[in-house]
């Protein structure tokens, strides 16, 4: 099994076993992150270009840290101090980068497919790294990475999704993902934040957080994504909190050793209790550390696509 | 000036004609029909093999201009119209300024006379700027020209003003076309409301902000007896209320587009903004509604939607990119390739659709073949296999959903008021 896309734009578009190959490689790259000299020459003399057009600290830290850990070179853009500013379009921004001869785009955009838009017009390889609605495929590839580190597999887990999942990317690349890799995957969440059809992933719906966490092995929870739809209807925060918040009484009734994860930031008092987020379940900070491995797999995986595909040219 | 089609198969339901014919034009009429025509003609079009039929009669494009040139003319959308055998094409009211008084409406008629290359036909606007605020004097624009009146583009959301807005249109004689479109519903969607929109990220469009307002406007119509028009059905609930409201004996015809019989909102998925235009393209039950609509009547007219949009506003991110496609080239391919090859309706149907029926519904002596009748026609080689590409496009703009297609059927000559304006 090798990898042959020079781009990574959603986990719905991936195999289960282009999912696990890119798992394996994240587990040999973690090792690097614990050496005294955290570095491998894997892309030396390669660019790797942040194209961010929404403001990420976490997300934007992580892939720079994943990419200088392969001897990569890093250029940051932000989008309020470049050409964007004055009309440039997305499609010439990335022909720009492309003829700097960068390798890789990693992009932050608020617009759903604006990442499958780029990595149509460019030879060079795109990195989803959240796209408006659409996804965000490194945060699911290192939530499920952490999940099986915990657990020691995905396949018959019952994995619980909670919250804002109509306006969440994050939600829909683990939906995606986790599905395809076997785990039975339920979002939880007010009817209003349900969108239509999310039963077609194969993913079950429920409205009853005490029910769902019952049975679960894992449970997600995500932000309430207030900034993303001035149309929607949200609920009142503390309404909210006391019908789907996470909280200590309500984990008491759950498995013992139940995984908290969350893709931060968090609300805290909002989707998640503060004893939850600092608790004994909770896996949010090796989220993070593990977030580096899977992006450095995922960086390595697309250039050695990318490289082929030119070889072959 | 004379003009000799020699032995095409001509069809004409109204006349009930499906028979290989003469037809011999003298000036810009059609003076004999006939079999083996002995006359002396000043050019001769060698029809053998090919279809003949009505110049067709599109009844829902958009030229651009005044203020728009950018994206088409009425010399360049007229030229498209002519190589896609449409000979009168209606012109709606959203241009830049909208045709919502005398002076805008004289401005763009002294353009058409000017520049147009197929018979331009002028839609006025419901309301002043089509912003749905203030009726535009309907009487006033019934003797510029206009011959019906549409907000295209928008609906008009008070219930109060449209009633008033249809006794107007009524008292002036004029048919109303409504773009029947809830906004309150539809809320910003740029595709199908449904398991589409939410793997792909992307705002939803019910059905119902369609069809609630289909239901209105042919309520608020029928109760003040005005002629009404309902604009790009796209759903099957659509279909539905008008098949009703028809049964009823409702003063109501309408239209759907060529991408509604031809696409499903699966052509989204890979974001292809040349598949974004409002209403969105529909689930697989909406499109089988809808041809099952043309088959028996419900629909009446087949028109293209026309709308030129440029490169920078369609080659840019999906829910910035603008809504609409080009057609005028490709709606008789796409109905010989969709509802013609799939059985849907046969050529008598087809001509009736795209042709005879706009023809009647706009009060125009157009849309047939027979002694007497205007000269527009067009020679179709209707088995020819062609793929749509974006460089033979004619139209200023090149956002077609059928780029890259495989379409039947090309129109080889088009003759409008006895002159032939387009030759392959």
């Amino acid at each position: 099994m090798s990898w042959t896309k020079k781009d990574l734009l959603g986990l719905e578009y991936l195999t289960p076993q282009e999912i696990e190959l890119i798992l394996d490689t994240a587990e040999s790259f973690k090792e690097v992150s614990t050496r005294e000299i955290k570095k491998v020459p894997a892309l030396r003399g390669k660019t790797a270009v942040n194209l961010f057009y929404e403001p990420s600290t976490r997300t934007r830290v992580s892939f720079e840290v994943a990419a200088k850990r392969l001897s990569a070179d890093v250029i940051n853009i932000a989008t309020e101090t470049s050409s964007v500013r004055k009309g440039e379009t997305l499609i010439d921004t990335g022909k720009n980068i492309q003829a700097l001869k960068a390798d890789i785009i990693i992009m932050r955009h608020n617009c759903s497919g604006a990442a499958n838009m780029l990595a149509r017009a460019l030879d060079i390889s795109v990195i989803n790294a959240g796209d408006g609605w659409h996804e965000h495929p490194t945060q699911a590839l290192l939530d499920i990475f952490t999940l099986k580190e915990k657990l020691g597999k995905i396949k018959g887990l019952n994995v619980a999704i909670v919250g804002d999942i109509a306006h969440s990317r994050v939600a829909r690349s683990n939906i995606w993902g986790l599905v395809k890799l076997g785990a039975k995957v339920t979002v939880c969440a007010p009817p209003m934040l349900l969108p239509a059809g999310i039963e077609l992933t194969g993913a079950r719906t429920s409205s009853d957080i005490d029910a769902v966490l019952k049975d679960a092995d894992a449970v997600n929870v995500l932000r309430m994504q207030f900034e993303r739809d001035e149309n929607a209807a949200f609920p009142e925060q503390l309404d909210y909190f006391k019908k789907f918040g996470i909280t200590e009484e309500r984990l008491e009734k759950a498995k013992k050793d139940i995984v908290v994860m969350h893709p931060g930031p968090i609300n805290r008092g909002i989707e998640m209790s503060s004893g939850v987020a600092d608790g004994d379940n909770s896996v949010i900070l090796e989220q993070v550390t593990n977030g580096i491995a899977v992006r450095m797999a995922v960086l390595f995986l697309v250039s050695q696509a990318r490289e082929a595909k030119k070889g072959r040219q | 000036m004379s003009i000799l089609i020699k032995q095409g198969r001509v069809i004409d339901p109204v006349n009930k004609i499906d028979a290989v014919l003469d037809i011999f034009i003298q000036e810009d009429k059609i003076s004999k029909v006939g079999q083996n025509l002995k006359v002396q003609a000043a050019t001769v079009i060698d029809a053998a093999d090919k279809i003949v039929i009505p110049g067709i009669v599109d009844m829902h494009v958009h030229l651009r201009e005044p203020g728009r040139e950018d994206k088409e003319t009425v010399a360049s959308a007229t030229a498209a119209a002519a190589k896609g055998g449409v000979t009168t094409v209606l012109a709606m009211p959203n241009t830049q300024p909208a045709m919502d008084c005398a002076a805008s409406v004289e401005l763009l008629w002294e353009i058409i006379k000017k520049t147009a290359k197929v018979n331009v036909q002028v839609c006025g606007a419901i309301t002043k700027g089509r912003l749905g605020q203030e009726l535009c004097d309907s009487a006033l624009l019934k003797k510029t020209g206009v011959i019906a009146l549409s907000d295209d583009g928008s609906s008009v959301d008070n219930d109060g003003l449209m009633q008033e807005a249809f006794a107007q249109a009524k008292k002036a004689g004029l048919l109303v076309i409504c773009h029947s479109e809830d906004k309150k519903l539809s809320a910003k969607g740029v595709i199908n409301l449904g398991f589409n929109s939410t793997r792909l990220g992307l705002r939803g469009v019910s059905n119902a902000s369609e069809y609630t307002r289909v239901k209105r406007d042919i309520e608020l119509a029928q109760q003040t007896g005005c002629p009404v028009h309902i604009a790009h059905v796209s759903c099957r609930e659509s279909v539905e209320i008008i098949a009703r409201a028809k049964q009823q004996g409702a003063r109501v015809t309408c239209e759907t587009a060529p991408h509604y019989f031809s696409f499903t909102e699966e052509e989204v998925l890979g974001y292809d903004t040349n598949m974004k235009m409002n209403p969105p393209l529909r689930a697989k039950e909406d499109l089988e509604a809808v041809r099952e609509g043309l088959r028996n009547g419900t629909i009446d007219v087949i028109a293209s939607d026309h709308a030129p949009h440029t490169e920078n506003e369609k080659d840019i991110e999906f829910d910035r990119a603008e809504f609409g496609v080009v057609g005028l080239e490709t709606e008789l391919s796409a109905g010989i390739t969709e509802l013609l090859d799939k059985k849907v309706l046969d050529w008598g149907q087809l001509v009736q659709k795209l042709c005879f029926n706009p023809a009647r519904i706009l009060g125009l002596e157009r849309g047939s073949i027979a002694e007497g009748c205007f000269a527009d026609i067009a020679v179709v080689a209707a088995q020819d296999l062609w793929t749509v590409q974006k460089q033979a496009l004619v139209s200023k703009s090149k956002n077609s959903c059928f780029l890259g297609r495989e379409l039947k059927g090309r129109v080889e000559y088009t003759v409008c008021n006895g002159k032939i304006v387009y030759q392959k």
